[in-house]
């Protein structure tokens, strides 16, 4: 017993922490993160709502306030005002909820805030035990930080899309998709304000937290980083598998159905060569295989070291057969096969699922990855990529879909207890029209 | 404020803002004396970080997945004491003792790797398989406020320290378990490292151009970011039982925090029945979502050289052809997104011929100073040596380690204005802090200790 094999039915982790989100695309995912783990996070959007509201994919790939599915994704759990940040009014209500509130965490570009009278500097006084995350790409003050970036960009100067790519260096670099450039900086922002909070229940003061993506990106390179820190020496990209400062052997493979598996680490003990044999005796295909007698022969040998691959040519046979042993196998299966078969025996495989395909596989189905959130106004539920984490007390969930544009104003003013007038003015001329 | 339920956390907050851990480690010091406390690169009590001094972590962790989650917390100033097997020389870790060697001076105290993830921690040995062995950890649990490994599933709990025993030994335990597809399950058992949590969960998948083979990621991009989640974990846990007084266990899985990753093309498949499997996908250096046009990395002057750039709208796009200065730059039929993106196959060549014969560097300048984004693919001395802002951020700190002496190492991404981070001292070598923590958090005696020794049980 005692593993957490489902999440627990307290109260979750941050419930009752109060947030305040000025994030744009940038850190969006920072505060859904604060959200789903159970804060009260207020986003706030100006008055034609945010940005994303207008990035694709839509609903039924119609354009709409609503119907961004990126919208969706990242402002899950959050409760929503609209703010018209560039009338005093806003700024006055926006005063009031960080007067309120634990933490702060805003993408706005360096001086904007400042500009409005409404940063860190200026609120403290009212909230000593304010914690305020502020993520931009470059950092607030460093050189470059009035510099514009995307994701994209962040990930090319950052160092991870020199990394990424192809043998082929006639290809270009690649990105890799899914805005991990911000999901980084977002990482780390969440890190950050964590341990401030946790310093704060300790009996600390609030405090200012500098979140730099260019930086967090940086220090997410694993050898790219220390290769050079320790050795001044550079990695080159190869396909689907570890930047290296030398070559090595591919890992990836295409099975019988077309669809890819990378095959971990390749093969080099005595028994893993037996069990590569024995998998194609298995298969009835022992002759069409020519480096079987090598493989067999391996299974009584020694270990390959890879230190002395170089030098000496049994090493290399035994080695090479392995290899070719792992591509013949995967060319008589189908990959899910191949995949289950594989670990079954012990090597360390992965199918290389497409993002969808992770949704309907019955270990993440069977664990409550995929989590349904209802969409009431559309009379509608939808799947959503779920829990990160499984805790056995506090659970961790999304408690509601992204809030509709200004869907919070009337409630969270009220808690505020801004009079009617003080209320509309706040919310901008959108909100005016709409009454 | 939330009150703290437990009197010894109430004691730890009265011990102020210097915290016990870092008592402890100033008292460690000294009683090594000051010639050890150079060599331990442990300096003045005041370069340790306050944050998380009051806590302290019983580390079974290793790798970077787990590893570079203790890292962040030591960095903060918790006391993170790594527990290795000294039958094993604690080669559990594989980077312990394994390449870059600074130097190419080898050794099991000597990886580069193994140093970068492990600063500010203490290391000590323990022998798991003798009954003194397993009474120490008991006794360490017991004065210990989380514990954090990243084993395959069940394995600490075979050795006698699953959650049910550990909240015996602590009730208010917080453990925090991370491996690649969680305790339970249908795959429970697989195995996995970082480029197979990558495959599993689709971010290989995504990252590639359209008709060839998966680019995926050319590292452990999961081991990093197992890593965040596992602190992340560390933390939310701690200030629930701040505010309730409880424990818990954590199970996290690094196949489902990589899967909660994939963004908003998961969502496009389960709302809009979309896959990404399908013909001219991925191709990841484009945007889709938000649709940008150009939005790509382009050849630039010399070998392997690399431009990156995007336009989020029809104004960067004028920016970008008043830098370019040709005439298709300016062409009515790029003036607008559609148009773009109806040519991007033409639009991408003709800004290939373009930067091909620029310097990466000035062209990327020269674009964001018109406001575009636009950056170089950085090289890794790039991006380290000649960066000015990794270098004004300080972000590439000097540790001192025992044997490897002064080694540069991955700092962090942010700054706190009160409680800042610190990174001075290098990875425990094996065994390094036993005295400290056997003797003076435990209370073990000078002559029991080297019977400890002697007996291998550390």
């Amino acid at each position: 017993m005692a593993s957490a094999q489902t999440q627990g039915t307290g109260e979750a982790p941050l419930s009752g922490l109060r947030v305040v989100e000025l994030c744009e695309e940038k850190g969006a995912f920072a505060g859904k993160l604060l959200a789903d783990a159970g804060a009260d996070v207020v986003k706030v959007e100006p008055p034609t709502g945010d940005a994303t509201r207008d990035y694709e994919p839509f609903l039924e790939d119609r354009a709409g306030k609503e119907r961004s599915l990126w919208w969706w994704l990242y402002n899950t759990s959050k409760r929503g005002v609209t703010l018209d940040l560039e009338q005093l009014a806003g700024r006055e209500v926006f005063r009031r909820l960080v007067a309120r509130a634990d933490v702060v965490v805003e993408s706005q570009p360096p001086g904007r805030l400042a500009g409005w009278g409404i940063d860190y500097a200026d609120l403290r006084g009212s909230n000593p035990a304010l914690i305020w995350a502020s993520i931009t790409p470059f950092g607030r003050a460093g050189p470059g930080s009035q510099e514009a970036a995307t994701d994209l960009t962040l990930l090319a100067g950052g160092g991870i899309a020199w990394m990424n790519g192809y043998d082929d260096h006639a290809l270009p670099p690649v990105r890799g998709g899914g805005n991990q450039g911000y999901h980084t900086g977002c990482h780390y922002a969440v890190m950050a304000v964590l341990v401030a909070l946790v310093h704060r229940d300790a009996g600390g003061p609030g405090q200012f937290i500098d979140v730099n993506m260019h930086a967090a990106v940086n220090v997410t390179t694993e050898a790219g980083s220390y290769d050079w820190l320790v050795k001044r020496r550079e990695v080159q990209r190869q396909t689907g598998r570890h930047a290296a400062y030398r070559p090595t052997m591919s890992t990836q493979v295409r099975c019988a159905d077309g669809v890819w598996v990378n095959t971990g680490i390749a093969p080099r003990r005595p028994q893993e060569f037996q069990v590569m044999y024995d998998w194609i005796a298995e298969l009835g295909k022992l002759e069409e295989f020519p480096e079987a007698a090598i493989l067999e022969v391996a299974g009584q040998g020694g270990e390959v070291m890879l230190g002395r691959l170089e030098e000496d040519e049994e090493m290399q046979a035994k080695f090479a057969a392995a290899r070719e042993a792992v591509v013949f196998i995967a060319g008589q299966l189908p990959a899910e096969t191949f995949f289950h078969e594989g670990q079954r025996r012990g090597f360390q495989m992965g199918i290389i699922y497409a993002p969808e395909e992770v949704l309907e596989d019955g270990h993440f189905q069977a664990r409550g990855f995929p989590v349904e959130v209802e969409h009431a106004e559309l009379g509608r539920r939808f799947r959503y990529p779920g829990a990160p984490w499984r805790f056995g007390r506090s659970p961790w969930r999304i408690r509601h879909r992204a809030p509709l544009l200004g869907e919070h104003n009337a409630e969270v003013l009220k808690e505020l207890e801004l009079s009617g007038e003080e209320a509309s003015e706040a919310h901008g001329s959108r909100e005016e029209s709409r009454r | 404020m939330h009150a703290l339920a437990r009197p010894d956390a109430v004691k730890r907050r009265a011990a102020g803002q210097s915290g016990e851990g870092k008592r402890e480690h100033a008292a460690a010091a000294g009683a090594f004396g000051d010639e050890q406390e150079v060599a331990n690169g442990q300096s003045s009590r005041d370069t340790m970080s306050a944050a998380l001094s009051h806590l302290r972590i019983c580390d079974f962790t290793g790798q970077l997945a787990g590893a570079g989650a203790t890292k962040f917390l030591a960095a903060f100033g918790a006391q993170v004491i790594r527990i290795e097997d000294p039958v094993l020389e604690g080669r559990w870790d594989v980077l312990r003792g394994a390449p870059p060697f600074k130097d190419e001076r080898r050794g099991i105290n000597l990886g580069g790797a193994f140093n970068n993830h492990n600063v500010e921690k203490l290391g000590i040995t323990l022998n798991l398989r003798t009954e003194r062995g397993r009474d120490l950890l008991r006794r360490l649990v017991a004065v210990s406020d989380v514990v954090t490994e990243n084993f395959s599933a069940g394995v600490l709990e075979r050795l006698g320290f699953g959650y049910a025993q550990l909240r015996t030994i602590r009730p208010d335990v917080i453990y925090v378990s991370n491996c690649g597809f969680g305790h339970s399950g249908p795959y429970r058992d697989y195995k996995t490292w970082g480029p197979i949590v990558q495959a599993v969960s689709g971010l290989t998948f995504s990252s590639g151009l359209p008709e060839e083979p998966p680019a995926g990621w050319g590292y452990s991009y999961m081991d990093h970011t197992a890593a965040y989640y596992m602190a992340m974990a560390v933390l939310l846990a701690l200030h629930h039982r701040a505010r309730t007084g409880e424990g818990q266990h954590v199970d996290m899985a690094a196949t489902e925090a990589a899967a909660s990753l994939n963004g908003p093309a998961l969502l496009d498949y389960t709302v809009n029945g979309r896959p990404l499997r399908r013909s001219g996908r991925p191709h990841s250096n484009r945007s889709q979502f938000p649709r940008m046009a150009p939005h790509g990395i382009y050849p630039a002057r010399g070998e392997d050289n690399w431009l990156a750039l995007s336009c989020r709208d029809d104004g960067q796009w004028a920016a970008l052809g008043r830098v370019v200065g040709k005439p298709w730059a300016t062409a009515e039929r790029f003036a607008t997104l559609e148009g773009r993106l109806k040519a991007e196959d033409a639009l991408d060549a003709l800004l290939g011929a373009w930067s091909e014969e620029c310097d990466m560097f000035e062209s990327a300048r020269a674009l964001r100073a018109a406001g575009v984004p636009a950056s170089a693919v950085q090289r890794p001395q790039q991006r380290i040596d000649e960066d000015a802002n990794t270098a004004a951020w300080g972000l590439w700190p000097s540790v001192r380690h025992v044997e490897m002496g002064e080694v540069r190492v991955d700092g962090l991404p942010v700054h706190l204005s009160e409680t800042d981070w610190s990174i001075r001292r290098g990875a425990p070598c094996l065994g390094q802090d036993n005295a400290f923590v056997f003797g003076e958090i435990l209370g073990v005696g000078d002559s029991e200790l080297a019977q400890l020794r002697a007996d291998g049980v550390i």
